[in-house]
Parts: C-alpha cells; sequence; structure tokens
C-alpha cells in the first residue's frame, strides 16, 4: 500500500514537470521560482523544527550509557560509551554522526531450529547507511562545481578524487554509483525482511523513491541521455547569483533532476529525514552521564509550598513539650533571650 | 522558551551558513556562460559555418560523438563518418577534423570545459593545436 503509493506519487512528480516543461513551457516555474520556494521551505522548515523541538524540557538525564560510568578515582571508566563531559559527549556525538556507531552495534534475532534464539550482529544496514550518507555529501559537494563560477580548489579536489577511474573520455564518479548501489539496497532490504515490511510506511518508501528518481536521472545526463551542462551551469549560477536565467536548449531530465531534489530538500524539515538535524538533539545522546557529579532541576519544577519540621515544632511547641516530646529547640534560649532585651 | 539557547542558536547559524555559502560565494556575480569563438582562418574561409552535425546535437552529444568515433577507428578500422544531418562523409579524427576547423583550443574547448570544470582525456594521447603551430 505505502509501496506504491509512493511510487505513484513519485511518477505523478515526474510526469508533473515533463508535462509542465515539455508542453506548457513552464521552464521558469520549474527552473528558478520552484527552486527558491523549496530552498526557503527546507531553511525555515528546519529552523522552525528544531526550535520547536527545543521548546521541550528535558526533565532527567537520560543518556544511554553503555559502559562503566565516571565514579571513584581507581574504577576505569568508559569515556566515549559513558560520557561525564561535555567535550567526551561531543566525541561520541561525533563519532555517531560520522560513523553510525550506535547501529554498528545493531543486532539481529534469529530463532535457530524453532527453538534456539540467536543473536548475530547485523553490519549490513550499517554498512550501506554509511555508503549511502557519504556518497550523498561527495555527490552534493563535486555539484558545488555547477553552482559556482570559479569553482572553489577543494571542490575540483573532491571531483578528481572521486573521478579516479575514467570510462571513454571523462571521469567516473565512484559515489553517484555507490549511492544508487545503497539506496537500492535500502530499498531492497525494506521490502523483502518481512518484520520491517510490516512497519514500513508510506513516509519510509516515498523518500527512496525520491532519491533514487535523482541518482538515476543524474546518472542518465552523465553517462547517456547527453545534455548541455553549459546551459545548465549558467541557469544554477544564475540561481546562486540571484540573476536568475533560463538558457536554451536545457534538457527536460535536468529539470526532472532539480524537481525531485525540490521536492526532497523542501519534505525534508516534515519527515524522518529530519534526523539530519534531530541526531544532535538527541536527548540521549547528546548529553553528558553526570547526574551523581552535578544536581540538575526538572525545568518544569514550580515552587512547591512546603512546610519544614522546624517550622512545625515551632508551631506546636507548646504543646509537644507539654505532652513530653522530644524538641530539637526546646525554645527556652529564645524565651531567654527576649527577656534580656 | 527554548532550552540550550545558546547552543541552539550556534547549531542553526551552522546550519544556515553551511547551506546558503553558494549564494554568499554567489550572490551579485555576473553570469554569463562562455561564448564559443569561430575566429579561425579555417572556418573565416567557409561560406556556410555549421559543424558536420546540428550546433545542438554537437552541444550535447560531441563527447559521445568523439567517444563513438574512438571506437570506430580503434577497434573496428572505420574511418568514414556519414552525418546524420545530410548525409555528408567526414573523416573519423579529432586532429584532422574536428580541430583542422576548430584549431583555438584556448577558445573553443577549453572555453566551456573550464567553466564545467571538465577535464577530458583527449590531450594525454592527441597533440593539441598549438604544439603543431
Amino acid at each position: 500500500m505505502g509501496l506504491n503509493f509512493s511510487l505513484l506519487i513519485v511518477a505523478a512528480l515526474i510526469l508533473a514537470v515533463f508535462l509542465g516543461v515539455e508542453a506548457l513551457g513552464l521552464s521558469f516555474l520549474f527552473g528558478v521560482i520552484i527552486p527558491y520556494l523549496a530552498l526557503a521551505t527546507f531553511i525555515i522548515g528546519f529552523i522552525l523544527k528544531v526550535v520547536k523541538w527545543a521548546k521541550a524540557p528535558v526533565p532527567f538525564r537520560i543518556t544511554t550509557t553503555s559502559g562503566q560510568q565516571k565514579s571513584l578515582p581507581w574504577i576505569k571508566d568508559n569515556k566515549i560509551d559513558n560520557p561525564a563531559t561535555t567535550s567526551w559527549t561531543m566525541v561520541r556525538m561525533a563519532l555517531e554522526v560520522l560513523f553510525f556507531r550506535s547501529l554498528f552495534k545493531n543486532t539481529k534475532a534469529e530463532m535457530v531450529d524453532g527453538k534456539k534464539l540467536t543473536y548475530q550482529w547485523e553490519k549490513w544496514l550499517w554498512l550501506a547507511g554509511l555508503v549511502f550518507h557519504w556518497s550523498f555529501l561527495i555527490v552534493v559537494v563535486r555539484h558545488l562545481r555547477l553552482f559556482l563560477e570559479p569553482v572553489p580548489a577543494f571542490v575540483t579536489l573532491i571531483g578528481k578524487v572521486d573521478g579516479f577511474f575514467m570510462v571513454d573520455l571523462q571521469n567516473f564518479y565512484i559515489t553517484g554509483v555507490l549511492l544508487l548501489a545503497a539506496v537500492t539496497f535500502l530499498f531492497i532490504r525494506r521490502v523483502l525482511i518481512p518484520q520491517v515490511r510490516y512497519i514500513s510506511l508510506a513516509a519510509d518508501y516515498f523518500p527512496l523513491f525520491v532519491l533514487m528518481g535523482i541518482a538515476t536521472t543524474g546518472i542518465l545526463m552523465k553517462y547517456f541521455y547527453r545534455v548541455d551542462v553549459v546551459s545548465i551551469k549558467e541557469l544554477t549560477v544564475g540561481l546562486f547569483s540571484f540573476n536568475p536565467v533560463i538558457p536554451e536548449g536545457v534538457s527536460v531530465l535536468f529539470y526532472i533532476h532539480l524537481f525531485l531534489v525540490c521536492t526532497l530538500i523542501s519534505y525534508l524539515p516534515f519527515s524522518k529525514l529530519m534526523h539530519m538535524g534531530g541526531i544532535f538533539l538527541s536527548p540521549t545522546r547528546n548529553m553528558p552521564n553526570n547526574s551523581r557529579a552535578e544536581r540538575h532541576i526538572n525545568p518544569w519544577n514550580y515552587p512547591v509550598k512546603v512546610h519544614t519540621y522546624a517550622e512545625y515544632e515551632d508551631e506546636f511547641r507548646d504543646k509537644m513539650r507539654a505532652a513530653g516530646l522530644p524538641l530539637d529547640r526546646d525554645g527556652a534560649e529564645d524565651e531567654a533571650a527576649a527577656t534580656k532585651e | 522558551m527554548m532550552y540550550n539557547s545558546r547552543n541552539i542558536i550556534i547549531g542553526l547559524i551552522i546550519f544556515v551558513g553551511i547551506f546558503t555559502f553558494p549564494f554568499v560565494l554567489g550572490a551579485g556575480k555576473a553570469n554569463e556562460a562562455p561564448k564559443l569563438s569561430l575566429d579561425t582562418p579555417k572556418i573565416n574561409e567557409l561560406i556556410k559555418k555549421e559543424p558536420i552535425e546540428t550546433v545542438e546535437f554537437m552541444r550535447n552529444n560531441h563527447m559521445q560523438l568523439l567517444s563513438d568515433w574512438k571506437v570506430a577507428v580503434v577497434r573496428d578500422g572505420n574511418r568514414v563518418y556519414v552525418s546524420q544531418k545530410d548525409g555528408q562523409e567526414y573523416d573519423m579524427s579529432l586532429q584532422n577534423t574536428c580541430l583542422d576547423c576548430h584549431s583555438n583550443k584556448e577558445q573553443f574547448c577549453d572555453a566551456c570545459h573550464t567553466y564545467a570544470e571538465v577535464e577530458p582525456n583527449c590531450w594525454d594521447c592527441h597533440v593539441a593545436p598549438e604544439v603543431i603551430r
């Protein structure tokens, strides 16, 4: 259900651009207006989401701990897996963001012969996830060669390393193909594993199809249906210099590619893809585990009206004394002090 | 009210900075795609200044054409190219056909290749026209 629905939506989006550009000539809409709107939606939506999250109080230290806590000096603590300071928390966060460390520890439970429960280290999801994210990052950075004139040196360098292998006369970018392969793996995994398929919704399939569409159109333009790169660069440089132009001879394949990218970024703040910002705001990962060393006060605590024992004794001192109950302060000094004056 | 507002604001500034820096670098800059120069002695002699296929086809597909030529010449020993445009025959040769007219590599090939940051490996084997002169 979710799968067919998502596929249908992505197909409809592609068809909409195709008809819009080819039949109605709406290249200014798809080439300039929608990209600007999508980028604005992405940035503003992202900020509003983060602000909304930041307004939610986190009353307790709910750090995930998978190592020895810092306690007595002669007990060796695990600084990364149970960080007690902000700097070690940042180290753990960096490893999480850059290498998906918690996913690396992923295990799979399986019944062997129908009666023996075994746990296996499940690394393929981690590997495909890592390949996908890093490839995507490099692909995005590489695209700066089409956004900026002159091209910054680091973009040229990354393009050269990524395009180390040559096919025919041109660079063959490894990350482009790895990106598509990894997304395809993640999709196949979702469909083939029954338990994963059971919990998959349209919101899980849709981003995968959009990413597949982006990667496929990109690869098609680069290696199969040649497009006029110079006029495409004129269009993109125009967008980034706020002098938008629609040059002649831009292929419809480019508009499809661009529109799917716009779909992805404008959808991002409202979807699970928001883990891009959310990872940094995970309370189980971004707090140092120092609740034994420092007192943390629940931020939504309101002033509670209390009646301390001292106040209670002041109130009932005479009665308590008459009943022969022990008193912390018997009040005699107070009376003596009062008579002295 | 935001909690940890200092860290949140620093994070958001970094986010906005990363995703808008192409605008910071590009804003207001003149945007001009390179104009290809056809000012070579050989082209100036021609009456009909047209490439072997349509201009649009050449803009999009010249790399594919050259790649196909390479395969045809090196692997199949076929040196004759028949234009899809008008059926005229050409010798499949980068140096003797393409560069014969487009002898201004710097103003022709390199103009776009530099703009689009493309480095084809033609000149690993072929001699660039400047060297001939």
